[in-house]
């Protein structure tokens, strides 16, 4: 029993993160339609960003504290995150507007190559670590309950935390601010809200600088845990089934989502993959995802499209 | 009739041409509106109407002609420029934003007279705070005027299609336009809520001083509540007057009769 709480409790953290890198995608996707490729590639560089700053900062403004440092990294991050969100939706992306969905498709590739090479020639392409001076000694609950308790990671903890923290503080903007309440009318109709004065350009510009600010905080966690290196960048690219399960268009989905295939993969590896043969966790995210398409096309909460003929 | 003056002309199309790619969907098409008044445009289907519309509230930019608003010329404008210069209108297949309950559609409807920075509001205090009360306050009005106080806290997408009608109608009114589109606010409504949607357009005009231009097919409702028509067919303009006028027009007659030939 403990051994499956663990399982399942690693499962959901693990999800957690891959709803962060989500909710990036279905932000975007939402608001401007475009599909972008990129995301994992942002994750990749603000992780980078943060780690190469974290490192630079104490030694160039002459301090020790690490608490300071990364303090300081992230709010450094997070503006660059927003220029390079920024620099992207008006360099690559308005030129092309009313464009085929698959040319936008295209230029987010490009854009992915683009920053996973800029971001090494900026910050340097080996292994570096994001240290957020968490003891890694594993802490043990319900020791009472079970024999041998539950061993949780107190990285993991934080990871969730910090993910519920900006879903809620996401959830209040979208839910109790006049710009949140643009949003979500640019993300239900585009015609209508340009009718009503709602300034399509700076909304999506807006829209991308939340994502990149989504893509810094799955960067830190994502890095702390791992590692910043490229295969970030790759692991990043689970959100793709994630929001095939969720749906597109929707937050909850990319949550749900994210929460499903964290735990699916976990359980699947630790009882099923004895059973067939290991390597389950790195094909399962993408297995469910083709599952839920042939039955839910639009995934599981996402708007049914339908039609006129 | 009420007291309301009609004014000078605030909109004047001149020799307006449209066209998508061979197909003229609009031909030397000139008419003009005056301040305060409520101005049909009517036509069989396919006339041009709703083109006429979308030219006037920036969504199409004409090949031809000239726009004179408020004594300035637009040329090439788009719908949120024109959101600016206070033209609001409504959708014929209803563009309401679905997932959104009825006070937040028509405080979308504010966004143009919201003063104060996303930094703002992402901290909510002070300025953005009672900034959204004075804003809500108005809401509330236009929620009182159209009588749809019970649904406000509603998802749009779950209220029966004229109250959706009524909604969106609320949504430009909270834009406080000088210049109001309807188009089609009638269409596919019984007769009851019918007469509804055309007391609240002449109070509208009549309390607000609202200058509205609407399209609509049922010709008693046009007649009744309009103070000029214009007929287009073809992307043509047959007619143009009083709907006395219009009414007894031969080539109107024509247009909506059929013509032996």
């Amino acid at each position: 029993m403990g051994f499956f709480l663990e399982v399942v409790l690693g499962g959901l953290m693990a999800g957690v993160l891959y709803s962060l890198v989500a909710l990036g995608f279905v932000l975007i996707f939402k608001a401007s339609g475009v599909f972008n490729f990129a995301q994992g590639a942002m994750v990749l560089f603000a992780a980078l960003a943060m780690a190469r700053l974290a490192e630079w900062l104490p030694d160039l403004l002459g301090f020790e504290s690490l608490l300071l440092a990364n303090l300081l990294a992230f709010v450094l991050a997070a503006l660059i995150m927003v220029v390079v969100a920024q620099g992207i939706e008006r360099l690559v992306l308005r030129p092309l507007v009313n464009q085929e969905g698959v040319t936008l498709l295209m230029a987010t590739l490009g854009v992915t190559y683009f920053l996973d090479g800029f971001g090494q020639t900026l910050w340097g392409s080996d292994v570096y670590k994001i240290d957020l001076g968490l003891s890694k000694d594993p802490l043990l609950v319900l020791g009472d309950f079970f024999e041998g308790g539950i061993l949780l990671n107190r990285d993991d903890i934080a990871a969730a935390l910090i993910a519920v923290a900006l879903v809620a503080v996401l959830a209040l903007f979208f839910q109790k601010t006049a710009t949140g309440r643009a949003l979500r009318a640019v993300a239900d109709d585009h015609q209508a809200a340009q009718s009503i004065g709602i300034p399509l350009n700076r909304i999506w510009v807006i829209v991308w600088a939340v994502a990149g600010f989504t893509a810094l905080v799955a960067g830190m966690v994502w890095g702390s845990k791992l590692g910043v290196q490229f295969s970030l960048a790759i692991l990043a690219l689970k959100a793709l089934p994630v929001v095939i399960v969720g749906g597109f268009t929707s937050v909850p989905g990319a949550i749900v989502g994210g929460l499903l295939i964290g735990l699916g993969e976990k359980l699947a590896e630790v009882y099923l993959g004895p059973i067939i043969g290991g390597g389950l966790e790195n094909w399962f995210a993408y297995g469910l995802a083709l599952a839920v398409l042939l039955v839910r096309p639009q995934g599981l909460f996402g708007e049914r499209i339908i039609d006129r003929v | 009739m009420s007291t309301r003056k009609i004014g000078e002309v605030i909109l004047d199309l001149r020799n307006i041409s449209l066209a998508f790619g061979g197909v003229k969907a609009l031909t030397d098409i000139s008419f003009d509106v005056r301040e305060h008044e409520i101005r049909a445009i009517i036509g069989p289907n396919g006339a041009g109407k709703s083109s006429m519309l979308n030219v006037i509230s920036g969504v199409y930019t004409p090949q031809q002609g000239e726009i004179i608003y408020r004594g300035e010329h637009h040329t090439h404008t788009d719908p949120h420029a024109m959101a600016t210069h206070g033209v609001a209108r409504t959708f014929q297949n209803l563009a309401l934003f679905k997932g959104m309950s009825v006070l937040d559609n028509i405080m979308t409807g504010r966004t143009l007279r919201m003063r104060t920075n996303i930094l703002q509001q992402a901290f909510w205090k002070g300025a953005a705070e009672r900034e959204e009360t004075l804003h809500r306050e108005f809401c509330e009005r236009i929620i009182d005027f159209l009588q749809i106080q019970p649904y406000r806290k509603t998802p749009v997408g779950r209220l029966p299609y004229g109250l959706q009608k009524r909604v969106d109608l609320g949504r430009a009114l909270a834009m406080e336009p000088s210049l109001l589109l309807l188009d089609e606010p009638m269409a596919g409504m019984n007769v009851e809520e019918k007469q509804d949607m055309s007391r609240f357009v002449l109070d509208v005009n009549d309390e607000f001083g609202t200058t509205i231009v609407l399209i609509e097919h049922d010709m008693g409702v046009v007649m009744d509540i309009s103070d000029r028509v214009v007929v287009l067919d073809y992307g043509k303009k047959i007619g143009d007057g009083t709907p006395d006028e219009v009414r007894s027009n031969q080539d109107v007659i024509n247009a909506y009769l059929g013509v032996s030939h």
